[in-house]
């Protein structure tokens, strides 16, 4: 190494800092998207949920106007109390087929008049459910003239 | 002589904003809400004595699904990969084979006259024991088949796939092939 001093003298080894001054710019913009983005979770979901997947789906607009019934068997902490068989759950508790009926009309009574035509339940259920339970529900929910519905599913490219 | 205000440190913003998005990135879900959407028939009245409606044979896709998921389609047992060409071949008729749907002449707006099947029913049947996945799999066969003679008319006659027709140019479309999946009342079909 030269110990000259001059044009070309060596620069200090010091690496340059990279100014934090824009992390907070950069972490605020991370967070308005999410806050954009996101919706809070409105139910704790107490029933196994492992959707079936499926390639024709369409997006349920309007998150006001669905109400979700889950219909699965208890998560591994319910089991004790409620058992392994598929269960329908409302809102936060377990319920049964007979429950729909209120559950829907209080659905109703949170939503404007008009909207009601437009109302849609949500079937989110776990794809080894057998058919049994599903059906009792859609007959409770033709009974309450719950009859917009949509089968809740994960979008994949192909099935097989 | 003004007062110099003491300046507040800004180190700490990256970390309450930090704690912030920690706080929404945990707490919040980002899925939509993505499914199959169907319109339940209402309910027949009690009093209302049922009126046996006559569906002539050929105006019917039997599609029955047992407890053990197989799959038997007008009579013969078929894997659910032949499902969506059955179906579509039904729904459509190209050949005007006496065996399936029998057409009418129709007239659409934007399409003019068309010639196609109008009163063709596919009458899904389950058991209480089919496996909810394998009747979504089934629905999804159905859905798609409408889907792609949908697309294909579309394409063929506003150049454009159906999910980006304005409303009334889907109406049309709907009207050529309208999605009419007919679930009979529960009924035990057995196979266990």
């Amino acid at each position: 190494m030269s110990t000259k001093k001059g044009k070309f003298r060596k620069k200090s080894k010091k690496v340059p800092t990279i100014s934090a001054a824009s992390l907070p710019d950069i972490v605020f913009m991370l967070l308005i998207f999410f806050m954009v983005s996101t919706t809070m979770r409105e139910v704790r979901v107490m029933v196994q949920q492992s959707l079936p997947e499926a390639t024709e789906v369409t997006n349920l607009e309007r998150r006001s106007l669905v109400s979700n019934i889950y219909i699965g068997s208890p998560q591994p902490a319910y089991q004790d109390l409620y058992g392994t068989s598929p269960r329908i759950q409302l809102d936060d508790s377990f319920a049964d087929v007979e429950d729909i009926a209120e559950f829907i009309a209080s659905e109703r009574e949170e939503m404007d008049e008009s909207e009601i035509p437009h109302m849609t339940t949500s079937l989110r259920v776990d794809e080894y459910t057998t058919m049994g339970v599903v059906t009792d529900v859609k007959q409770a929910l033709r009974r309450a003239n719950a009859l917009r519905i949509n089968y809740s599913t994960r979008e994949t490219e192909a099935v097989y | 002589m003004a007062r110099e205000t003491p300046e507040v440190p800004m180190a700490s913003l990256a970390d309450i904003a930090f704690m912030l998005l920690i706080f929404f990135l945990v707490a919040t879900t980002m899925d939509i809400d993505q499914g199959l959407q169907r319109v339940l028939p209402p309910m027949p009245d009690e009093e209302e004595i049922p009126e046996d409606q006559q569906i002539r044979e050929r105006n019917v896709l039997v599609v029955l699904v047992n407890a053990r998921d197989q799959l038997m389609v007008e009579g013969e047992p078929t894997p659910i990969a032949q499902l969506r060409d059955r179906a579509k071949e039904f729904i459509e008729n190209p050949e005007d084979d006496p065996n399936l749907p029998e057409k009418e002449t129709i007239d659409v707006p934007y399409l003019g006259e068309v010639y196609t099947p109008t009163t063709a029913v596919i009458s899904l049947q389950n058991d209480r024991g089919t496996s909810y996945g394998m009747y979504i799999r089934v629905q999804n066969e159905l859905t798609a088949a409408y889907n792609e003679l949908r697309d294909d008319l579309a394409m063929e006659h506003f150049g454009r796939p159906f999910n980006r027709l304005t409303d009334s140019q889907q109406e049309a479309i709907r009207e050529v092939y309208p999605m009419t999946i007919s679930e009979a009342e529960p009924r035990e079909v057995g196979g266990n």
